[in-house]
């Protein structure tokens, strides 16, 4: 594999017309990531999920040259959404719809150039060496979105055993509100996808951001995002991670300024073999802030769920608020939860706490519902809905929280 | 008052810091299979000992020291140390007490260590160790009465060989981590309990031990076995003299637990944490290691940490019994530059298993402090149960205090539950304190007590005193 990605990154470089600088940085970031290759399980973050053995599971060879140039005509896109989109194709962008927004507060770069600096994680190096184009969006001050704005990963059916990166960045100025909703499309081909995200908020700005990871794949994912909030500036985070056959979710969050807000919420909920794994790191690196986890996972069939989270609190980050709780539910006996939260704190006169729970459905629950006339499946369904109702619920957007609802099958 | 505010003057500063000038034979510096070949010619050990060592010092060579721990320390230079260390006059071991180097007994009466009468009247049999070597094991005539053997490990390899071949090495084999592998090849002495079938033991039993020599790692190997249905309760102190230099303690401690039996054990741990700049101290790496090998055993693991430059330990259980218990209290202090990165592992392998874990931590100074744990369920325990609570409390904003557990569940019976809480104390409960007419250090020692109770009451009486003490003497000057 290792020769195919060299062949496939040479072919990029002498096909594509970058300027020497960038050159010279993809050539770096190349070189790092073939030197470490895809992470395993002797590094800590990769402890639960080793990438490099599912990797080699379910790729002979991972192709990295996209040659496939389909015209996207039709997109079968959620359509009870009025929303602006940004649609990708097989990684690249194709689309850019801002219908219902005023065009003048939106910045868009296509073509941007890497900075210097050479990440230490091998996938983000693979990321920068692959890259065809670098999209950077930024939100001009003041200006508050009408609609959400839907991020939307189109992979065609002509795609196999291919490696996607790409990259988006997006920079929200100050007094800015905006909604954002990743999704990606069926597919039932085998490929490897590596996006990264890098968003700063400004001042008192808010973002909600809702990854749906909803339909049915047998791709491997890996999403990266690096999130930096200034001051009195508000996260909404909420993931849904059950169409992949194997998805890391890697969230990196600093509050890097006082009275900063984060509120993260997830659901993994699995079938078959699936694996997914939400790995969260918070930074509280000044005063006053705040920041809230909540993950619950539903386990069926011979599926594994991984939670690794960590807050971490600097010396100066005074009067934190620190919470993070991680439930689980294991309902057949070949399935496999493991869970690291963690605790990193250097500062006082803070509150920080976190819980993790894992086990069985109540069995007296059950049986309070079949006495009332259900049938077990239906107790059990009840009980499972009603467990992951709660995350679904911290959702602050309707039209969002009323579809999560709709595709989960979830109605209370 | 005047009187508690001097005895606080007294313990101050670290109380067991003297040094007791006593000579010694030592081994000549330096790791190499000669001088595993001199530790077991001196003991007199029998030929399948030292075949132990040797293989355990083959696998040695092959290791790498690990490093993912989170206090990090300076190389040891393990060519650099002496692994061997003994008063000159054990020699030839005195058959009784009074045949002891009496700058020996005053030692351990500066320690506090009840070797005679004392003894009786606490009625705690003591054996202890010094350096490499245990000196004395008291109350013995009583217990062989009751068929239970407490001795000192060299003793028990030339008298129960039969005992220590069957068992030895079975929980922390030779094969195992870096540390416990050189405690295999060079151990020199510790204790080794017997308590045979159905036997309550009616005595706390506990061992002292004590590095006097410098440039000394003390490497003592402890071995319990409890047979079926019977019962032991033991206790373990530490101290070491005030030195510059750092001292590597690497113990290897394994307990074994057949049926129906419970072990309980339970350490204070009180070696020299090094000077107000970090300067010296301990590193204590110690691994220790319970299996509850029989239906309905129990193992409960207690400790209080106040000491050592490095603290870095996991006393574990392997749940392997069906219905067995495992339990976990900890209080660990760390206090100016000390570190710590401590905390327990649960295996559950057996039916209807149960573990529970209460885990205290106090960081104050510069501190830093980290619990690290497992729990792990595996698929074929069925029915089993966790609960974990770590809670940690900071005093000061330049010491840390870190929580890392790992858990994992392959079993839908099996419920698990972690909880943790970090803060410092608050000044609504200081003010609280402070009004009726306590001071600030009385407050601070209250509120730290109420805080480590659940872990206190586990000690028995004796112990559960001194070490309220230590608590208080720990923290002092910590807060104001």
């Amino acid at each position: 594999m290792e020769n195919q990605i060299k062949s496939n990154f040479e072919k990029i470089i002498s096909k594509l017309n970058f300027s020497n600088l960038q050159k010279e940085i993809k050539v770096k970031n190349i070189n790092n990531f073939l030197k470490k290759g895809f992470p395993n399980k002797r590094l800590e973050d990769w402890k639960f999920s080793d990438l490099k053995q599912i990797i080699s599971n379910n790729f002979e060879d991972l192709n990295f040259l996209n040659e496939i140039n389909t015209e996207l005509k039709k997109v079968e896109i959620i359509e009870e959404l009025e929303a602006n989109k940004l649609i990708f194709v097989n990684g690249v962008l194709s689309n850019v719809d801002f219908k219902y927004e005023n065009l003048e507060k939106i910045e868009i770069e296509k073509n941007a150039d890497l900075n210097e600096e050479i990440n230490q994680n091998a996938l983000l190096n693979l990321n920068s060496a692959f890259i065809s184009n670098y999209l950077k969006v930024t939100i001009k001050t003041g200006y508050q979105f009408k609609k959400p704005l839907v991020l939307y990963n189109y992979l065609t059916e002509e795609l196999n055993s291919s490696g996607i990166n790409t990259r988006l960045d997006l920079d929200i100025e100050n007094d800015v509100a905006l909604d954002i909703v990743n999704v990606s499309n069926k597919s039932s081909n085998k490929n490897f996808l590596n996006f990264r995200q890098k968003i700063n908020i400004g001042q008192n700005s808010i973002l909600k951001n809702y990854s749906l990871d909803i339909n049915q794949t047998d791709s491997i994912k890996y999403m990266h995002k690096e999130i930096n909030l200034s001051k009195n500036s508000h996260l909404e985070y909420f993931i849904l991670s059950a169409g992949s056959k194997f998805l890391k979710h890697d969230i990196n969050c600093s509050l890097n300024s006082e009275y900063g807000s984060i509120s993260l919420n997830g659901i993994i909920n699995l079938k078959n073999d699936q694996h997914h794994e939400i790995k969260t790191v918070i930074n509280h690196n000044e005063e006053n802030c705040k920041s809230y986890q909540l993950i619950k996972s539903v386990l069926s069939d011979d599926s594994k769920g991984v939670y690794q989270g960590k807050i971490f609190v600097d010396p100066k980050a005074q009067k934190t608020d620190g919470y993070q709780l991680s439930r689980a539910l294991l309902l057949n006996e070949n399935v496999e939860f493991n869970a690291k939260p963690e605790l990193e704190i250097y500062a006082d006169d803070v509150k920080c706490s976190h819980g993790s729970t894992s086990g069985n459905i109540d069995e007296n629950s059950i049986f309070y519902l079949m006495s009332r006339g259900l049938s077990y499946s239906d107790s059990k369904k009840l009980l499972t809905n009603g467990f992951l109702n709660e995350v679904i619920e911290k959702i602050t957007n309707e039209n969002i929280k009323s579809f999560v609802k709709k595709i989960t099958g979830i109605e209370v | 008052m005047d009187s508690r505010q001097k005895e606080i003057e007294n313990l101050k500063d670290y109380k067991y810091g003297f040094s007791t000038d006593i000579e010694n034979i030592r081994a000549p510096k330096g790791l190499s299979e000669e001088v595993i070949k001199f530790i077991s010619k001196i003991k007199k050990e029998p030929e399948w000992m030292l075949n132990f060592r040797l293989k355990a010092f083959e696998r040695f060579k092959l290791l790498k020291e690990p490093n993912w721990q989170k206090p990090k320390y300076p190389k040891i230079d393990y060519q650099d140390l002496y692994y061997y260390s003994a008063p000159k006059s054990m020699k030839d071991k005195p058959k009784s007490l009074d045949e002891l180097d009496p700058k020996l007994l005053e030692t351990y009466k500066k320690l506090g260590i009840p070797l005679q009468e004392q003894a009786r009247l606490n009625g705690i049999a003591v054996d202890a160790v010094f350096d490499s070597v245990s000196v004395a094991t008291t109350f013995k005539e009583e217990l062989t009465k009751q068929g239970i053997i407490f001795c000192s490990m060299s003793e028990a390899i030339q008298k129960h060989p039969e005992l220590v071949k069957k068992y030895l090495g079975t929980v922390i084999p030779t094969t195992d981590h870096f540390f416990a592998t050189l405690n295999s090849a060079v151990f020199t002495d510790g204790s080794f309990v017997y308590i045979p079938e159905g036997v309550k033991c009616p005595m706390e039993l506990s061992t002292y031990f004590r590095i006097n020599a410098s440039e000394t790692g003390q490497f003592e190997r402890t071995l319990i076995i409890a047979d079926k249905g019977s019962y032991v309760s033991y206790l373990e102190g530490c101290t070491a003299p005030m030195r510059d230099e750092n001292q590597l303690h690497a113990a290897n401690v394994e307990l074994i637990a057949l049926d129906d039996a419970e072990i309980k054990y339970s350490t204070v741990q009180n070696w020299y944490p090094g000077d107000k700049d970090g300067k010296g101290g301990i590193y204590n790496f110690v691994t220790k290691r319970g299996l509850c090998k029989g239906k309905n055993s129990k193992i409960s693991w207690t400790q209080v940490e106040t000491g050592s430059a490095i603290t870095w330990k996991y006393p574990s259980c392997i749940l392997k019994g069906d219905n067995s218990v495992g339990e976990f209290y900890s209080i660990a202090i760390t206090n100016n530059h000390q570190k710590a990165d401590t905390g327990t592992k649960m295996i559950h392998l057996g039916k209807n298993t149960k573990s529970k874990i209460i885990s205290k931590g106090i960081s104050a100074g510069q501190s830093d402090m980290m619990y690290r744990g497992l729990v792990d369920i595996s698929s074929k325990a069925d029915n089993s149960r966790n609960f974990t609570q770590c809670d940690s409390l900071l005093m000061g904003n330049k010491c840390g205090a870190h929580t890392i557990p790992y858990i994992k569940n392959k079993n839908l019976k099996s419920n698990i539950e972690h909880e943790a809480t970090t803060s410092k104390i608050s000044d609504e409960q200081l003010y609280y304190c402070n009004q009726r007419g306590l001071n600030q250090e009385e407050a601070v020692s209250l509120i730290v007590n109420g805080f480590c109770k659940e872990v206190l009451q586990q000690l028995p009486m004796e112990f559960a005193v001194e070490a309220q003490k230590l608590v208080g003497i720990s923290l002092e000057g910590s807060v104001g």
